[in-house]
């Protein structure tokens, strides 16, 4: 589907990605979990096309992402970023249709078709925003914002999901809602998905492998019980790390120990 | 708002294309030199072919006067107001607007030398004017470009910076202006349209005409950018042709409009605000509609402007300001 080989990108006179290899597998949820300035964005944004490589190549099924235009990459890839600051007035329903530019006839002009409608619905109603679809984006709260990204993210029918950060503003709930969603496209519709997180336990519990990165690099790369174990994550994050079995699915839980400074 | 679809697309342009053609009648009724109007209404349903019994200086105020000057009042504002658009798009900010990020400053300093080195060949003036128009655009997005779109804070201040620094040029310019021209000069720097000229009206409007359809046919992906220039890039808008196109376009049509009549303000930034407050922030809607209630717009305000004091005439630039600035402010207070 998706494939980065030996990629290293620089840029403002900094090398922040280096020699990075890495494969999505349909059906599959990698996380990408490290430190602050780790990386993690900048390779999510060169998987996508958007930054140039200094080397390596992006291969999307099979083809190098570079040859692709850009709505034949959208077809395909869906990402979900930091959202943005909007200064217009823009329903719910608008926005996400917004997922759909990538499906038109023509790339300028044109009108959603009844499927774009559809879909549009759908993913709305699968996103729990069916009663906001009239509302403005700037009434939303955070989260419901967050969720309206994804759902246009979801409404571009792309079969691989590219996650930076998405459940930064939810809550407990849902951010166990928005995963589910990410593993139901997984499981259902056999997409493979990428998300960039800080909450590793998150990751542990939703992700099939973890990435984990530092200063550009890869440190691991491998099954959460594989890559989430005290020795790597402490060499990582430079901090003492508890990690046992979580209650409920056994998968590795992690506990950051703050132990006081002192030489 | 409901969602924005082609048969209120289409209702929304006739509705105002239809004011728009009743304006340009019972605009040129009005005036100083009152003219009969049913002699004038069968005059002009004749499209001139006929007096209806007019004299031949009723004839000729109507024909030779009054209706170039609507004529190019409807495109400049025209112009102007997809120009506005097309701006807040690119720049992802309602307040963008060419007369004050200083754009129209570089038409007018592209005319300017156009009738300065080659006073008598009209046609240098729309070219120059659209060359000006360019470069300031590429340095009011350069300046005003931050991580998160433009700010209304940086847009502003990068309209300042654009916008005196033009000003000082155009003065620099003034200087090697014949004395006796500058007074009209400084009429026309305020957005005039009394001295309007034959020979640029035909190419005014097939401009407005023209940038009017590119922007409306990149309406959808317009919409994308609007909501940021990442955002598109990652749905599958070509963000870097689209940009050129709206830096191309958008500069064409203040050039066209500058050097067609000076620099008329606020149009590109109170039409679009009113298109889009009622007929929502789709750009395949509020374009289309912002061009034609642009030109509305400008030819009700130049019928104010040459009526108000008649004989006596103010630019048409002092009424759109008039409007403009308190609606300015208010966007502000909101931004």
């Amino acid at each position: 589907m998706l494939e980065g080989r030996n990629i290293t990108v620089a840029y403002d006179h900094r090398i922040a990605v280096t020699d990075v290899t890495l494969s999505l597998k349909q059906g599959e949820i990698t996380a990408i979990i490290g430190p602050n300035g780790a990386g993690k964005s900048t390779l999510l944004r060169t998987l996508n096309g958007q930054l140039p490589r200094s080397s390596g190549s992006v291969l999307l099924d099979g083809e190098p992402i570079e040859r692709l235009n850009r709505r034949s990459i959208s077809r395909r890839i869906a990402v979900v970023a930091q959202e943005a600051e909007l200064r217009f007035p823009v329903t719910v329903l608008e926005f996400v249709l917004g997922g759909r530019f990538a499906w038109a006839t023509h790339s300028g002009w044109g009108w959603e078709t009844e499927r774009d409608l559809d879909v549009a619905e759908s993913v709305i109603r699968e996103t729990e925003l069916g009663s906001l679809s009239a509302r403005l984006m700037s009434e939303l709260s955070g989260g419901e914002r967050q969720r309206a990204l994804m759902a246009r993210a979801l409404a571009t029918e792309a079969p691989i999901l590219l996650l930076d950060e998405p459940t930064a503003n939810l809550d407990l709930s849902h951010q166990a809602t928005l995963l589910s969603l990410v593993r139901a496209r997984c499981d259902q519709h056999r997409a493979a998905a990428l998300v960039v997180t800080h909450d590793i336990n998150l990751a542990s519990e939703f992700a099939d492998n973890i990435l984990l990165m530092k200063q550009g690099r890869t440190v691991n790369n491998g099954r959460p019980q594989e890559v989430l174990t005290p020795e790597i994550l402490r060499d990582v994050f430079e901090i003492r790390i508890l990690v046992d079995a979580h209650p409920v699915t056994g998968g590795p839980r992690i506990t950051p120990v703050h132990e006081p400074i002192c030489d | 708002m409901n969602r924005v679809t082609l048969r209120k697309t289409i209702v929304a342009c006739a509705v105002l294309a239809a004011a728009l053609l009743l304006a340009i009648v019972l605009m040129s009724l009005l005036g100083s030199e009152p003219l009969p109007v049913r002699a004038s209404l069968c005059a002009l349903a004749s499209f001139g072919t006929s007096t209806c019994g007019l004299t031949q200086d009723q004839f000729a105020i109507l024909f030779q006067i009054r209706l170039p000057r609507i004529l190019l009042a409807a495109a400049v504002g025209g112009s102007l107001a997809t120009a506005g658009a097309g701006y807040q798009a690119l720049l992802r900010n309602p307040l963008a607007e060419p007369y004050l990020l200083g754009i129209s400053n570089g038409a007018a300093v592209g005319t300017m030398i156009a009738l300065v080195f080659f006073g008598t060949i009209e046609w240098t003036r729309p070219i120059l004017a659209f060359g000006g128009a360019l470069v300031a655009t590429l340095a009011v997005y350069r300046l005003a470009r931050g991580r998160a779109g433009a700010t209304p804070e940086r847009l502003i201040l990068a309209g300042v910076i654009v916008t005196t620094f033009l000003s000082s040029v155009i003065v620099f310019v003034t200087v090697l202006m014949d004395a006796t021209k500058i007074r009209s000069f400084t009429f026309w720097l305020l957005g005039d349209l009394s001295g309007t000229s034959k020979a640029l009206l035909p190419l005014t409007i097939v401009i407005t005409v023209a940038g009017a359809l590119a922007l409306t046919l990149h309406a959808r992906s317009l919409n994308l950018l609007m909501l940021g220039e990442r955002d598109a890039f990652d749905l599958g808008v070509e963000v870097g042709r689209v940009r050129i196109l709206v830096f191309l376009v958008a500069s064409l049509l203040v050039g066209s409009s500058v050097a067609a009549s000076g620099s008329v303000g606020y149009v590109g930034l109170v039409v679009p605000h009113l298109a889009r407050l009622s007929l929502g922030s789709d750009n395949r809607i509020s374009i289309p509609a912002a061009a034609l209630g642009g030109a509305l717009f400008v030819i009700v305000a130049d019928t104010v402007a040459r009526t108000i004091i008649a004989p006596r005439e103010l630019p048409v630039g002092a009424i759109t300001a008039l409007i403009g600035a308190p609606l300015f402010i208010y966007l502000l207070k909101r931004a």
